[in-house]
């Protein structure tokens, strides 16, 4: 024994924890796993099977069965027939299935750690601090939920069969964050976990019949893209929850374009870590130990790009290279380790690759000087300095240990340089000056915040992006929304009776003088681009006028025009109200020349059509009555601090409007949209367009701002694509039924814009029920979660 | 920079030698202290997770005891102390670990002695003539401990006492006053002629954190310290409600940090009161190795203010060498 060298060295020694629980386990399951459906296991003999590597050695853990076709119809009819029973027994007995479950993740956490970090290579210290407690404490807090829904959610049902899909990074918290929220409010789940990273998720499954949870409620099914694949393919998934590459989620969305398939994506992301001047430097220098060298960077909202006040970046930088000198690289199962192996061989190569690109740039390097083991999946912990907005690791998402450094020089700088990438889940933001930090957490785009800290996560507090880093929230009341849907489902109305159409063409008009509706862009009528028009005629066929035809680059125009009204998102809510009321005020001036207008191009009673407007003006009201009460929430999350759930509006939003109820159907979607601070591009009904041509004129004299609202009349079917294919656009709103919401959702995958589509059902818009309500203001709000601990 | 001339000349090789350190101090600056920024939040999440980041077992984990014995000031300070009470203790810090348990692990016996030993003024002369050639140095405590509200005369006077009687070094308590109203020139002048009473001696700056209110008064608190000349800074005198902890600690150790950056010299951390576990001393040296590195792990710069951690330590190691859990009367008293 050799105290007195190490007396003199006070050197760290190995502390490694034992493998043994997980190679128990496993060699107890003969070290070969199939998937489980409905409650039991099945056996890999005779099918396809792949292996899972421990990445730090290299050693084959254990043997896996591939999916078939067979399999996920099994899971998914296992999942289907379990339904009707796990939505029967009701909040009470699925909350208690939970809060087993949740407690036996705890009973077997040392298990479940080592097996997490043998399997992906985490370091212990992390599966064993972070991921499973998190993992019951999401079990947990939706045990909670599962008990409140009926009171707290009375208006909505569970979607069904939700298909999962998560990635190798956070195996067991993912699947825990994946299927708790899912069977919570009742519905039963299929995942699938990553290929490398499987066997937690096969544990947690085998821990679930332990704690009571009927067969077929959660089943795994395990394999590569492929078993993904038929799982987003499959005719008997209601809903599609996926975790992963933004890629991959691009062509999730293709793949579900049109089926009705409720979608979340949590996609990739490149999150700034802003630091100013006046931050509590040394904190944010460890803030960035625990953005981009937490499981060794392989983290989706990792701080990966550092952006860090011009004055101070020298200074910064320095810090950095210091505190990178006391990183330690090594086995995962060693207590005292920071970082530990990638999670899989393609993925050190990816990274290097990356990286020595870049090495022939103007740019400057850094490796911290740590020793790293002779074998298995190691990178060391990296600094690059130097690199400019338009390098591709600036804009990339690296997936690894590697951190990239930018400058800026004030506040607006800063949120220039961390909005300028096509991802938005979260970002970080250091400053000791709380006016700073609340003024620029609203102003970036993403849906996570941390204020003087980073990667914090809770079950309490959502979690989700914008833009490429996909849609929809994970965690807290949010999330729950996703997993389930309204419980009156929009009727089955029959169109309007519209009466037939003779060919006549005369002209008619009582004012003998000739009125051009044209475009409603940037506040200005303006001409089509096209320089066509086409004629609205009466069901008589009466030619009530002419429309501009417009086409793409009016879009184009009109997009830019809803994009540069900058202000409005900016006004208080009072003051959008306000706007609204005025709105009505003039629409109700011109009451009986709508009535007339609605009258004349649809041909129904002056009576129907005065209720029409009626209920337009009730629903301005209702929306300039929302415009200061839809209020964000402060969420419950076990650290000293708050967490604020801000509603905010989703940004430009491109809307087709229903081809019945020329006005309330228009007003129906553009109110909630403005009133949450959104700007539109609308396109009216395609053969009645003449009301919302009318309406631009009372828009006009209101006080809204230019560009708030645009109205482009043209053809749907073409209008359709453009706007959806548009990067500037952030979400399309679809009720304009021909066949058209499947083309939008494909096309919506480019910049994976948020999308509501009516799948070709009419809504009753005069019905109250469907045509106004929360549902409309969800749908035109995003939550950013931004946390804010405290403590002086 | 007024003291930079007095920047000691270092001999690395010297082996322990508290002292070898002499911070000469700065002038006062205020646009620096005013910089100063501690996130507590942050600073709490640091020093909660560092535990399960750095784990030490076995030899390793006896090799930070041993060095922890070597760092700790062992310390009385009763209304009941007496000559022979502090003589006891003098013999413990010579002895502080049973030879067969030092054989056990292949340690000399003089390897492994405290660094100090803390009393009150009327115990200097006893304590200094008990630890008279073992190179354990006596500390007394100062300025009216622990509140330091005497008349200002009598404490600089009391220093020079101290000195007189055979003090190696002295532990002033600071007016927190001044630091509660932010008057950083009265703390600084106060600090300037303590030091200057202490005729060269090493002078630890109690600073009582728990009664400094925040985080950030007490870095900036600790920053005027260094700058008027402490060679250490100190948490706490032990009689306040809330002693020393682990972010109060990673506060000023990052303090001392910025300064030695800035300035090039080094100034010790003492930590002191509630310190008791063999556990805690190793969170508090983990600390010190992440946050001020190695050099620091040293008596010229650590120090550990306390009476009932060698204890616990003293039944760690006997249970790294027998495989039996220990108790306390197995092991001479202090």
């Amino acid at each position: 024994m050799n105290v007195l060298s190490k007396f003199h060295s006070m050197e760290y020694g190995p502390a490694p924890e034992s493998d043994r629980p997980a190679t128990e386990w496993l060699d107890a399951h003969g070290r070969s796993f199939g998937h489980f459906i409905d409650g039991r296991f099945t056996g890999t003999a005779g099918g396809k099977t792949f292996v899972s590597r421990n990445p730090a050695t290299g050693e084959v853990l254990a043997s896996i069965a591939q999916a078939t076709e067979r399999d996920v119809d099994d899971a998914v009819a296992a999942a289907r027939r379990a339904l009707p029973d796990w939505q029967q027994r009701g909040p009470g007995f699925r909350s208690r299935c939970l809060y087993a479950l949740s407690r036996s993740i705890q009973k077997h956490s040392r298990l479940i750690a080592v097996l997490e970090s043998l399997d992906n290579g985490k370091p212990i210290r992390e599966s064993r601090d972070i991921d499973i407690p998190l993992a019951s404490r999401h079990f947990h807090y939706h045990a909670g939920s599962a008990q409140l829904m009926a009171s707290e959610m009375a208006d909505r049902i569970p979607v069904g069969v939700c298909g999962q899909i998560i990635p190798w990074n956070f195996p067991l918290l993912m699947a825990s964050w994946k299927i708790a929220p899912a069977i919570a409010v009742g519905n039963t789940a299929v995942l699938k976990p990553a290929e490398y990273t499987p066997l937690t998720a096969i544990l947690l499954a085998e821990l679930s019949a332990q704690a009571g949870i009927p067969p077929g409620v959660i089943n795994i099914i395990n394999g590569d893209g492929c078993a993904g694949e038929l799982i987003v393919g499959h005719p008997g998934i209601d809903k599609i929850a996926f975790t992963g590459s933004t890629e991959v989620g691009r062509q999730i969305r293709r793949n579900t374009a049109g089926s009705e398939i409720s979608l979340t994506l949590e996609l990739g992301g490149k999150s700034p870590f802003i630091v100013f001047d006046d931050a509590d430097l040394d904190s944010a220098v460890e803030g960035l130990v625990d953005a981009i060298w937490f499981n060794q960077g392989e983290v989706c909202c990792a701080g990966s790009r550092l952006l860090v006040g011009e004055g101070i970046a020298g200074e910064f930088h320095t810090r950095i290279r210091e505190r990178m000198t006391k990183l330690r690289v090594g086995d995962p199962l060693d207590k005292c380790i920071d970082i530990g192996a990638i999670a899989d061989q393609s993925q050190l190569a990816r990274i290097s690759e990356m990286v020595r690109e870049c090495a022939g740039q103007d740019c400057h390097v850094h490796t911290a000087p740590v020793a790293l083991p002779e074998t298995g999946c190691f990178y060391p912990p990296t600094l690059i300095t130097g690199l400019t907005t338009s390098s591709r690791l600036m804009q990339e998402e690296i997936f690894g240990p590697v951190l990239v450094s930018a400058t800026f020089r004030t506040p607006a700088e800063a949120i220039e340089l961390a909005n300028n990438t096509r991802y938005g889940l979260a970002a970080s933001v250091w400053t000791e000056n709380i006016n700073l930090g609340l003024d620029i957490a609203p102003k970036l785009d993403c849906g996570v915040v941390w204020i003087n800290s980073t990667n914090l996560f809770d079950a309490a507090a959502g979690f989700g992006g914008r833009r490429e880093s996909g849609f929809g929230r994970e965690g807290g009341w949010e999330g729950l929304r996703e997993y389930t849907k309204p419980a009156g489902r929009p009727s089955e109305v029959p169109p309007r009776r519209v009466r037939r159409r003779k060919e006549v063409t005369a002209r008619v008009d009582s004012t003998g003088i000739d009125r051009t509706p044209k475009q409603y862009v940037g506040g200005k009528q303006v001409r089509p681009d096209s320089g066509l028009s086409y004629p609205v005629q009466s069901p008589e066929g009466e030619i009530l006028g002419h429309v501009p035809l417009g086409n793409r680059k009016d879009v184009r125009n009109a997009v830019e025009a809803a994009r540069g009204a900058t202000n409005w998102p900016a006004m208080s809510g009072h003051q959008r109200a306000q706007i609204m009321h005025f709105i009505a005020e003039n629409l109700a001036a011109r009451k009986d020349e709508f009535v007339g207008r609605i009258v004349q191009q649809s041909g129904i009673s002056g009576k129907d059509a005065k209720v029409e407007v009626e209920a337009s003006l009730d629903r301005l009201f209702t929306y300039a009555a929302w415009a200061d009460k839809f209020d964000g929430n402060v969420h419950s999350v076990p650290v000293r601090g708050v967490v604020l759930a801000m509603r905010e509006p989703i940004g430009a939003v491109g809307v087709l409007c229903p081809e019945d109820f020329p006005l309330l159907g228009l007003v129906s979607l553009m109110a909630p949209l403005i009133s949450m601070g959104n700007t539109c591009v609308l396109v009216p009904s395609e053969r009645q367009p003449l009301s919302a041509t009318d309406l631009c004129q009372v828009l006009d004299t209101s006080d809204l701002p230019a560009g708030v609202v645009n109205v482009i009349a043209g053809r749907r079917s073409d209008l359709a694509a453009t706007l959806a294919g548009h990067d500037g656009i952030n979400a399309v709103w679809h009720f304009g039924g021909a066949g058209l919401s499947k083309t939008i959702e494909m096309e919506s995958a480019g910049n994976l814009k948020r999308t509501w589509v009516d799948n070709d059902r009419t809504r009753n818009w005069l019905n109250r029920d469907e045509g106004e309500g929360r549902e409309f203001l969800h749908h035109a709000t995003d939550v950013k979660n931004i946390w804010i601990p405290y403590g002086e | 920079m007024k003291h930079l001339a007095n920047l000691a000349v270092v001999d690395e090789h010297s082996g322990p030698n508290p002292g070898r350190f002499r911070n000469p101090g700065t002038g006062l600056d205020f646009d620096w202290i005013r910089s100063v920024q501690v996130n507590r939040s942050a600073l709490e999440r640091r020093t909660s997770s560092l535990a399960g980041r750095r784990s030490i077992k076995r030899e390793w984990q006896v090799a930070w005891l041993l060095k922890a014995v070597t760092l700790i000031d062992l310390t009385t300070l009763a209304g009941d102390d007496t000559e022979e009470r502090v003589r006891r203790l003098a013999a413990k810090a010579r002895n502080p670990l049973r030879a067969d348990l030092l054989e056990a692990v292949g340690m000399q016996q003089n390897e492994v002695i405290t660094a100090a030993v803390c009393v009150y003024h009327e115990f200097v002369q006893c304590c200094a003539d008990a630890l008279a050639g073992t190179g354990i140095r006596t500390a007394a405590v100062s300025t009216g401990f622990p509140a330091g509200q005497s008349p200002y005369g009598l404490r600089l006077a009391e220093i020079g006492e101290s000195v007189r009687a055979g003090a190696d070094e002295i532990d002033i308590v600071i007016s927190r006053r001044h630091a509660l109203a932010g008057n950083w020139k009265a703390l600084y002048t106060e600090l300037c002629e303590f030091r200057e009473a202490a005729e060269g001696k090493c002078m630890k700056a109690i600073l009582a954190t728990g009664e400094l209110g925040t985080l950030r008064n007490v870095s900036r608190a600790a920053l005027v310290c260094m700058m008027a000349g402490a060679d250490f800074v100190k948490t706490s005198t032990g009689k306040e409600k809330v002693n020393a902890t682990l972010p109060v600690s990673l506060a000023m150790m990052r303090t001392i940090r910025d300064y030695h950056c800035r300035t090039g010299f080094r100034v010790g951390f003492k930590p002191a009161g509630g310190i008791s576990t063999a556990k805690d001393a190793l969170a508090w040296l983990t600390l010190v190795k992440e946050e001020l590195g190695k050099e620091w792990m040293s008596p010229d710069l650590f120090r550990f203010g306390a009476s009932s951690l060698l204890g616990d330590i003293e039944r760690q190691i006997e249970h790294f060498v027998t495989g039996r859990y220990s108790v306390h009367h197995n092991h001479p008293l202090g």
